[in-house]
């Protein structure tokens, strides 16, 4: 509990969290927003899922705040500070694991919760209600894919400890590679929903989103997300190994 | 006590520290005097925890520092006072530090009146001077009370004030009963802080033993005669037993004889009857007697010639 309070007076003390998380909830709701502004009903029906759909600009913007809390610490060598203080590295990372995706987690309900109202109030007469799991799944489940994604993200940070080259990598896999392996040949598309963050918007959209033409779905939207969260869960847990080994 | 034992860091294929064994006795304030690149930081940080030895280990107390619960309690650091986010205020990195340490948050404030920083405490680090940050650095270091305290190179860069002011906090916490080990390139500041050296080169261990039997053993005393009969005196001072060096400079030329003492040399020109232009005892001083004895273990050496002071 120390630990927590430590990352959370630490992340929250400098300005550059508050700018992202801001940042997150503005683009993402505004996105959806304008999306549900200029549908035509050509594009097919207006659904639960449709409100959702500027989410990826308030996940790359939180991943990047979850890069920054652990590469801001290398740059400014805080993180030695820090190891100083807490010499148990694992646990000081956990909690700063634990800071950075419980306000990640904050940031996707209210990035979801928003779009949807935004959407509710713009296209009154689609049907949006929320009859099932799926549709609750679809909104509610942001949290948990926001909350995750800042780990894995974390990981990258911890891992590669420099801001441009950590950003790099997060922002090209998750907007660019993860798209791209369905262009390969034969294999592609039967990778591509193995890839973490593709599986996480499954998670998210499954059942109720438009149809994925052929796409070969191996999994229940459940168990995407257990696959997603033990992605993460893997890079994270080789990040701390990594940190406990090398030098401060 | 700090114990290093057997401490290697090796990066690569240069070795960085080798072998490195000492001990920093409790309640004295204990020199770590070395040639800049001898190892000094990295040796401080292995002890630290920080960076991976390749060989040995470090106790503190008899604990490795990564054993120890709240580590701020027990050993006060500061490497580097830079080592802070520019963007956040004095008291809110003091507050995460004790609050890291389960120490009272009364602390922070006792610890920023000690530094003399009550009044900046809520000013963004980035905007302190070098002099404020170290202060700062210190408020943290002495934020747990601890029993040790270590200081790496605490004064470089600081103006002649700051020097002063950290000079004397440092003989302050050793009469307080602390254990404070301190860096330093300088040995005319460990002359003065300092009551024990531990001294090393290239990463290995040249001396450790007090600060005045280092000087003593290290700084020669020598007296310079100029005279217009220097050959008449030269045969009369080995005659006598003395050591004796003809020396040639800029206005001709002088003898250096090995001695502590001006006395007998002037009384026994006097009896001889030989004029005597100047007489004059000359000690080295502690820079030279320091690289008298690191000349070897300098990494990075030029080819300067030490200058006589």
């Amino acid at each position: 509990m120390t630990l927590l309070a430590v990352e959370r007076i630490k992340l929250l003390s400098t300005r550059s969290p508050w700018w992202c998380m801001g940042l997150a909830i503005l683009l993402s709701v505004g996105f959806s927003a304008l999306l549900a502004w200029v549908y035509k009903p050509a594009q097919g029906p207006f659904t639960v899922e449709s409100t959702q759909r500027g989410y990826t600009f308030g996940l790359v913007v939180i991943m990047t705040m979850a890069v920054l809390s652990i590469t801001t610490e290398y740059r400014f060598n805080t993180v030695k500070t820090l190891f100083l203080a807490v010499p148990r590295r694992s646990a000081a990372l956990l909690a700063k694991a634990g800071v950075v995706a419980g306000l990640a987690f904050v940031i996707g309900e209210l990035v979801a919760i928003g779009s949807y109202l935004a959407c509710l109030r713009l296209r009154p007469e689609a049907d949006l209600r929320l009859t099932g799991g799926d549709q609750w799944r679809a909104v509610l489940g942001m949290g948990v894919v926001y909350a995750l994604s800042a780990i894995l993200a974390l990981a990258v940070g911890l891992l590669l400890r420099q801001t441009s080259a950590a950003v790099s990598v997060v922002l090209i896999w998750s907007l660019l590679a993860e798209r791209l392996v369905s262009l390969v040949p034969t294999w592609g598309v039967k990778i591509q929903p193995w890839m973490p963050i593709t599986a996480a918007d499954r998670f998210l959209t499954m059942g109720i989103g438009p149809d994925p033409k052929g796409e070969w779905l191996p999994y229940d939207p459940w168990t995407a997300l257990a696959y997603f969260a033990g992605v993460c869960a893997a890079l994270f847990a080789v990040s701390l190994l990594v940190a406990n080994w090398r030098d401060a | 006590m700090i114990e290093a034992i057997g401490l290697t860091k090796r990066y690569g294929r240069t070795l960085a520290v080798d072998d490195l064994s000492f001990v920093v006795e409790p309640g004295k304030v204990t020199g770590f005097l070395g040639p800049n690149g001898a190892g000094k930081s990295t040796t401080m940080r292995m002890i630290l925890g920080l960076d991976r030895p390749s060989s040995g280990r470090a106790l503190l107390g008899g604990r490795r520092y990564r054993d120890l619960k709240h580590p701020l309690r027990t050993v006060g650091t500061l490497l580097d006072a830079k080592w802070i986010h520019p963007h956040r205020s004095a008291r809110s990195h003091l507050k995460w530090l004790a609050r890291s340490n389960d120490l009272p948050m009364d602390r922070v404030g006792q610890v920023l009146d000690a530094v003399g920083l009550s009044e900046v405490a809520s000013h963004r680090v980035g905007g302190f001077s070098l002099g404020m940050s170290q202060r700062l650095g210190i408020a943290a270091a002495l934020l747990g009370d601890p029993e040790l305290l270590m200081f790496d190179e605490p004064v470089n860069g600081l103006d002649p004030e700051g020097i002063l002011w950290i000079r004397k906090f440092m003989k302050k916490l050793a009469t307080q009963g602390r254990t404070v080990f301190v860096s330093s390139h300088m040995l005319s500041e460990m002359a003065l802080t300092a009551e024990n050296l531990v001294v090393i080169g290239k990463g290995r261990l040249i001396a450790q033993c007090t600060t005045s039997e280092f000087i003593r053993q290290s700084a020669h005393a020598s007296v310079l005669v100029r005279s217009p009969q220097l050959a008449e005196l030269h045969g009369k001072l080995e005659a006598e037993g003395y050591t004796v060096k003809s020396e040639e400079d800029s206005d001709g030329r002088s003898l250096r004889i090995t001695t502590l003492d001006s006395a007998p040399i002037g009384e026994l020109a006097a009896k001889s009857g030989i004029v005597l232009h100047q007489l004059t005892t000359q000690r080295a001083s502690l820079e030279e007697a320091f690289m008298e004895l690191t000349r070897d273990t300098v990494t990075f050496s030029g080819s300067t010639k030490g200058t006589q002071a």
